[in-house]
């Protein structure tokens, strides 16, 4: 008896939906229903205020010949790419932590910690790091004895790159953090066992630990990319996506459009052409680092 | 591995750590500057004194009014968020219906999007029930967005509880809502503290929402604020640090005291991407 009692309360359809729409409604409503909004407004000439007018794929047809958006794809992917490839010194870091170094948890505490600030402030930080005269990079590069160090955030030709070091800077810990989590999750019988039968560190780490993490280096991969895709905060506030759109990305061009140029159909295009190109990208890492066995402790 | 081997692998170490704290250092100590010390000295050298009033100007200046919106927006939103994502959470994880899996797969949907997709439609959506230039527009944006990975911490720790306490609390005809007010959330406060704090870094760092909903200076939080005072600063560093320590500085006490939590957090947040 007591169980059927149970299931019946434990499936009370008032109480399931008293508990769960409350929560519902707001990620419908503030997240799902913007989202397919955005890919209609994208059908629009609108400038945010006044009446819509129907332009069919106008906007999206512009989107697909305007330069300035493929330089902002090409930056976010570019992005895309060195947020990836350093994750291999990430996991290089994480591997030496995770060899039975003294104080490795404080350490991986100090990594973490330009995580835990604002976009905001990490940009003013660098801004001020970045200062073409009195900047902690340039004083430094003049004190060991470089001539004329580059006025970072005001060239062109270097601008897009320098942003890149404080977006590393930022995520560095968390991904040391994930790796360094996933290989204290390895059984020491395994690495035990390697060095009985004569491998060096080295060996150890690239045949045994890494194989084992794979399936954490995957989700960091499809983090890295995405994240690398939608980024915005830093950019906007350090540059504005400047000098003349050479640090734009796809989010601030988007954003720029809409709230500085009021051109809210076209700039709803452009953000429903980021979802996608999300989406898709997704799609692709994972099925590109998807194998057919996992792998077994 | 020899002597020499593990000095150099230190040395990476100490030297990524180098890398990855001194620029707050450094930020550190010229908000303790004046401007004739930053810019004539080395950019390396300790404040010959440490000018606090810095501080005390930055605040009076308006700083105390950003930090009070921060601190109450990001408070409620981290209530609102916490309660919603466990009472779905419960009868995700706790009640027998058809729909759950569908649902559930709905709220980690939410975890992939990218939030700038978004915002044209909130910010019309907003702009049409007046609620632009109003802070509940935040509390409720925040809310949202930060359920799918609330959720998604909670949910390891709530298929894990035993199924015997559902059952005696309903066999001594216990309800539902007692059961779960009086009995789970209390059960759940270790993972609940955990999930308090990563939304506690979130909304607290947050800035698109706010730079998009808010326009009055006396609504603005942290981050919003912070962007337009350095502006009107713009050349006096010790006045700007001032303004930066001051805004990080409650989320690098909360990490000083909870460290443990924030590494739960985060790398629970991250495991399923």
């Amino acid at each position: 008896m007591g169980l059927n009692v149970m299931n019946k309360v434990m499936s009370n359809k008032w109480i399931i939906a008293l508990y769960v729409l409350p929560a519902l409604l707001l990620i419908g409503v503030l997240i799902f229903i913007p989202l397919i909004l955005t890919g209609y407004y994208g059908l629009m000439e609108w400038d945010g205020i006044g009446a819509m007018e129907y332009i069919g794929l106008e906007n999206y047809i512009n989107a697909i010949q305007d330069a300035k958006f493929w330089d902002s794809a090409l930056h976010s992917f570019l992005l895309a790419l060195f947020s990836t490839l350093s994750l291999i010194v990430y996991l290089a870091i994480s591997l030496i932590l995770a060899s039975k170094i003294k104080g490795a948890d404080l350490l991986r505490k100090i990594y973490l910690i330009p995580m835990l600030l604002s976009s905001v402030a990490i940009a003013q930080l660098w801004i001020k790091v970045f200062n073409p005269t009195n900047g902690m990079l340039n004083s430094f590069l003049v004190a060991i004895g470089f001539e004329n160090p580059p006025a970072w955030l005001a060239e062109p030709s270097v601008v897009l790159y320098a942003i890149f070091i404080p977006i590393l800077w930022q995520y560095a810990g968390f991904y040391i953090l994930i790796y360094y989590a996933a290989l204290k999750n390895i059984p020491e019988s395994l690495v035990e066992a390697a060095k009985i039968d004569g491998a060096t560190p080295l060996q150890i780490a690239l045949k045994i630990k890494m194989p084992l993490i794979m399936g954490v280096i995957k989700v960091t991969v499809v983090l890295a990319v995405v994240g690398s895709l939608k980024y915005f905060d830093l950019i906007y506030v350090m540059t504005g996506g400047g000098p003349n759109g050479a640090s734009e990305v796809m989010a601030s061009y988007m954003y720029k459009l809409a709230f500085s140029s009021n051109d809210f159909g076209y700039g709803s295009a452009i953000g429903f052409l980021l979802l996608i190109i999300t989406l898709i990208v997704t799609v692709i890492v994972r099925k590109a680092t998807a194998t057919k066995e996992e792998i077994q402790y | 591995m020899g002597r020499i081997g593990y000095f150099f692998l230190y040395l990476c170490l100490a030297i990524v750590a180098v890398f990855q704290i001194f620029p707050i250092i450094w930020l550190f100590m010229f908000s303790l500057k004046d401007n004739q010390e930053i810019f004539s000295g080395s950019p390396f050298a300790l404040p010959s004194e440490f000018r606090w009033e810095n501080y005390a100007k930055v605040w009076e200046g308006g700083i105390g009014l950003y930090f009070w919106n921060s601190i109450w927006i990001t408070g409620i939103a981290i209530i609102l968020t916490v309660l919603l994502a466990s009472m779905a959470t419960f009868v995700i994880t706790r009640m027998q219906w058809k729909l759950s899996k569908l649902v559930l797969g709905l709220f980690m949907v939410g975890l992939m999007i990218p939030i700038h997709s978004a915002i044209i439609p909130l910010f019309s959506m907003f702009l049409n029930v007046n609620l632009i230039d109003n802070p509940w527009s935040i509390v409720i944006t925040y809310t949202a967005y930060n359920l799918p990975i609330t959720m998604m911490i909670l949910l390891g720790f709530y298929y894990t509880l035993p199924r015997e306490i559902e059952e005696a609390a309903i066999i001594d005809g216990c309800s539902v809502h007692r059961m779960f007010f009086r009995i789970i959330l209390p059960m759940t406060t270790p993972v609940m503290s955990t999930t308090v704090i990563i939304n506690m870094i979130y909304n607290w760092n947050e800035f698109v929402f706010v730079n998009t909903f808010i326009s009055s200076d006396k609504f603005k939080t942290l981050t919003v604020g912070i962007q337009n005072f350095i502006g009107q600063y713009m050349t006096d560093w010790g006045a700007i640090g001032a303004t930066l320590i001051i805004s990080v500085l409650p989320i690098l006490l909360a990490f000083l005291f909870f460290s443990n939590k924030v590494v739960e957090g985060i790398s629970s947040s991250a495991v399923k991407g």
